[in-house]
């Protein structure tokens, strides 16, 4: 069974659709992308899956289970982390605290410090643990937004934009970890506008533009789709 | 019917008065985007300065109308925009509200300074020897046709300076976005000073025409405008018709409830609350707001370690223990307060400094533990004492559940409403019954409060109150470090910083802003006790909102994320009393001073406490500094005990030593350190470092 389901949903800002019936699967063990140009619409869909904001139609499953009416924190029970396009650190707590706030919520609560120091060495924190959320470059802050995110023990992790402001070496080794969430058995949704990344971890790539989805498939499918090349490149 | 009628025209005209005031409210907050809790002042402050040029100096009306409205007014409203709110323009909401707070509690101090409260100041009504005209089946007094006319005048006025000139256009386009409107031609800065010229205008005609109506007194002026912001809030502060809307609706309710309210002890209290509760109703009324992102610029919340934080209650102890055995006199009187409001400001530092909650009613939750306190702990029982703390905690809940859809602006005014209703209706109210529960509270006068008893000794005295108090304030801020450095203290930051993050990570933000509501209380409740022991009888008057306001800005000048606020607050607030000794004229200066203090607040924005840490820590630290000041403290106090020196000289000497160790602490803490090598020569001059890269990165982040 997927791990998060969307079907049919609908946002409007006035008059304007910024979601138009759109449809999204993810499941476990698998890394999803959602690609598409900015304004199409990827940020509100997260916004609509976590809980932040209500369509104004449609529905999102997670594990079969209708979450439309349910808030983020219910939602986030439900196994559910995601991290922000506009950072969410805790900026006036230090790293190791910002992770330790995920790990008392979650599941993991009762080992929450053990918890919290592991991530920090997998996600590769241990230089800035102790440093406020706020006095960090923008790269280590999307890490740390990635690691507060998995201290939540999530079933199904939402990244937005998480590779931004990293170098070469710093998103080889950050594919690396997406690759090893997977195998683990999490179900990833991947924000990206870094289309090597993309293509390397993702197993299937949804692309949205003007809020509608305009194509789903494996990453080199939808790398030579015709609309695809249309919504970024523009009509020929 | 007639009757129905006349008490309509009386609600009409006061309803006119209430439109014009809460339309200049609007106008500068919309402009501006600053909330003007000192509107009312202003508008006092003009009722003053009138009456000071008619019947204190006999000017003729129209040129004492002419000076106020023309000169006085608009003088004041710039000078308002330029000392007080340009400096902050750059900080965040809760700034500019510290701001204008802080101007409100200066006006009525220096109100009451300037023109002595004990005088009675009649101000004659307009056209007051001129026979009232019949208007069908009611009759019409000049004055109120008066103000009828002047709220049309206005509202036609600021319909045609939005809609119909340049001026108005730019205002508009500025609260959208200033820089843009900057971009286009216009010029933000100009805008704000219109409107707070129009503003100030506004408050000013306001406040003449209302002043005949009620007394001229500096606290009851300022705090009418009670009504004309529930008005503002019926325009949910931009819509000018709603304001008017809201108006009538305020002043047509005042005017019935006088009018057909039943004679009964309890509900006199209701008709003066009225205001505050429709405040109350209407802020609820607001839609729910979308959850929170990140706020930038939050001040810091410093993480006290283990030691530090013990070491800091033993000196609050301590400090308690000499305060009580050098002081005399009327002096136990004056500077007993320290460690009691110490302990109100305390709760500052998690409701405000951790979660980000803004209350300007915590010294009502102080009086209600004191009032617990005075009634159930006049035996000295010590659990009444835990009772009075309870009690607060279940009040301070009760406001934060409706609260919890306000924030900011709205929910300091929610608070401060609520503290309204409190001075005006609750504390008055004489003793009931509910479910066979006697309350009582003030008992429409004062109460007696005494000492507790604590293992069969009864502290009753000056001297054992301050102690207690001192001891109570250590724990306190002991528990407020533990607080900090716990899950509760880390998940109130969060929530804070981003709500929309803390609720997508499983956190309840309702059940921990309940929480940290009752907390806060909880603790006022306790230093409201303590406060009642110290001043041995209490009235519903040192509880008020008014009294209030001095202690939450000295509280955000030490800083409200430290855990020494409490001794910081205490001590500044209590401390310039030492004036009064020598001088006693300074009484005014002390009472304006805290206000004063809180309009400085734009060059000092993370706190005193902050800056006075980073001046400290290296007596603290140094090996040989600290014993040598302990042992000069130490000494002092003998010496003073021993009757050996008297209290000034000794105050100077100490003083004068804790200054000498820090320069020499300072002194060699730079001779320690190795000499600064400037940036670019790192790695030339000196041996690059494996975290210098660390550094550079951070550095550039925050630049």
């Amino acid at each position: 069974m997927a791990s998060l389901k969307v079907e049919g949903v609908t946002v409007a800002y006035g008059g304007n659709l910024a979601l138009d019936g759109v449809g999204l699967t993810a499941e476990r063990g698998r890394v999803t992308g959602l690609i598409g140009p900015n304004g199409a619409g990827k940020s509100t869909l997260f916004d609509v899956v976590s809980g932040l904001r209500r369509p104004s139609s449609g529905r999102v499953l997670l594990d079969g289970r209708d979450v439309t009416r349910l808030g983020p924190a219910r939602r986030a029970r439900h196994g559910l982390a995601r991290t922000f396009q506009r950072l969410e650190l805790f900026g006036r707590l230090s790293v190791r605290d910002n992770l330790l706030v995920a790990a008392e919520l979650g599941p993991g609560r009762r080992h929450a410090a053990r918890l919290a120091d592991e991530i920090i060495d997998r996600v590769g924190l241990a230089g800035v643990a102790g440093v406020l959320a706020d006095a960090l470059p923008t790269g280590a802050a999307r890490l740390a937004e990635v690691g507060r995110a998995l201290a939540a023990r999530p079933a199904l992790l939402l990244l937005d934009e998480p590779a931004a402001g990293q170098d070469a070496g710093e998103t080889e080794r950050f594919a690396a970890l997406l690759r090893s969430l997977a195998a683990d058995g999490t179900a990833v949704v991947l924000v990206e506008h870094d289309m090597g990344l993309v293509m390397s971890v993702c197993d299937e790539v949804h692309v949205l533009d003007l809020g509608k989805v305009i194509a789903v498939g494996p990453p080199e499918a939808v790398r030579r789709d015709a609309a695809v090349l249309a919504a970024y490149l523009g009509e020929p | 019917m007639d009757q129905f009628l006349a008490f309509g025209v009386v609600g009409l005209s006061t309803a006119a008065i209430y439109a014009v005031i809460g339309s200049g409210l609007v106008l500068t907050y919309v402009t501006t985007g600053v909330f003007n809790f000192a509107h009312g002042a202003a508008g006092m402050l003009a009722a003053f300065a009138y009456w000071q040029l008619t019947a204190g100096w006999g000017w003729p009306v129209p040129v004492a109308l002419a000076a106020v409205l023309l000169v006085l007014a608009p003088a004041f409203g710039l000078l308002v925009e330029r000392v007080l709110l340009r400096p902050v323009q750059h900080l965040g909401e809760a700034e500019r509200m510290v701001m204008m707070v802080a101007l409100l509690s200066g006006l009525i101090a220096a109100a009451r300074w300037i023109w002595d409260p004990n005088v009675a100041r009649p101000l004659p009504a307009f056209f007051a020897d001129r026979t009232p005209f019949r208007a069908g089946p009611v009759t019409v007094t000049w004055h109120q046709a008066l103000t009828m006319a002047v709220a049309v005048a206005v509202a036609a006025g600021l319909w045609a300076l939005l809609n119909r000139t340049r001026s108005g256009a730019a205002m508009r386009a500025t609260v959208d976005d200033r820089a843009l409107a900057g971009l286009t031609g216009a010029d933000p800065v100009r805008a704000n000073q219109v409107a707070w010229v129009l503003g100030t205008q506004l408050a000013a005609v306001g406040g003449i025409l209302i002043a005949p109506a009620v007394a001229l007194d500096a606290q009851q002026l300022s705090l009418l405008i009670v009504s004309a912001y529930t008005a503002a809030i019926f325009g949910r502060l931009r819509s000018l018709p709603l304001t008017f809307l809201g108006a009538v609706v305020v002043g047509c309710l005042e005017s019935y409830l006088t009018g057909y309210l039943p004679q009964n002890p309890y509900l006199p209290g209701l008709r003066l609350a009225a205001p505050a509760l429709l405040l109350f109703a209407a802020l609820l009324l607001f839609p729910h707001r979308r959850l929170r992102g990140r706020d930038r610029r939050l001040a810091r919340v410093p993480l006290p370690s283990r030691r530090g934080a013990l070491v800091f209650a033993a000196s609050v102890a301590a400090a308690g223990v000499v305060l009580a055995t050098v002081l005399e006199g009327d002096d136990l009187v004056t500077f007993g307060p320290l460690f009691p409001l110490g302990m109100v400001a305390l709760s500052y530092v998690p409701l405000t400094g951790y979660a980000g909650q803004i209350s300007l009613c915590q010294l009502s939750m102080a009086g209600i533990g004191a009032v617990v306190w005075a009634h159930l702990g006049a035996d000295g029982r010590p659990w009444a004492l835990a009772v009075a703390v309870l009690v607060a905690a279940v009040a301070g809940a009760l406001i934060a559940l409706p609260a919890l859809r306000l924030s900011g602006v709205y929910l300091a005014l929610g608070t401060a409403a609520f503290a309204v209703v409190l001075d005006r209706w609750v504390f008055t109210l004489p003793s009931f019954d509910v479910l066979g529960v006697r309350i009582a509270l003030f008992e429409q006068g004062s109460l007696e409060v005494s000492g507790p008893s604590l293992l069969g000794a009864r502290l009753d005295g000056e001297r054992e109150t301050i102690v207690f108090s001192a001891v109570c304030l250590a724990l306190a801020s002991l528990g407020v470090a533990a607080l900090r450095r716990g899950r509760f203290g880390r998940r109130l930051i969060a929530l804070r910083d981003s709500e929309a993050a803390y609720a997508t990570l499983g956190g309840r933000p309702l059940v921990a802003r309940v929480a940290v509501f009752a907390l806060g209380a909880g603790i006022a409740g306790l230093g409201g006790a303590l406060y009642g022991m110290q001043l041995r009888t209490i009235t519903a008057d040192q509880f008020s909102l008014v009294a209030g306001l001095p202690v939450f800005l000295i509280a955000v000048i030490g800083g409200l994320g430290y855990v020494g606020n409490g001794l910081f607050s205490g001590t500044a607030f209590t401390g310039p009393n030492i004036l009064l000794g020598p001088a006693s004229w300074t009484q005014n200066l002390v009472a304006v001073l805290p206000a004063l203090a809180g309009m400085g607040l734009g060059h000092s924005p993370d706190g005193l406490l902050a800056r006075l840490r980073r001046d400290w820590e290296p007596v603290a630290r140094d090996r040989i500094a600290m014993p040598v000041l302990a042992l000069v403290l130490a000494l002092a106090w003998l010496l003073r005990v021993a009757d050996a020196v008297g209290g000034w000289a000794l105050l100077a000497g100490v003083l004068a030593a804790a200054l000498a160790l820090r320069e020499y602490a300072a002194s060699r803490t730079r001779s320690a350190a190795e000499p600064e090598v400037p940036v670019e020569w790192w790695g030339v001059r000196r041996p690059w470092r494996a975290e210098d890269g660390e550094v550079l990165a951070r550095g550039i982040a925050q630049g």
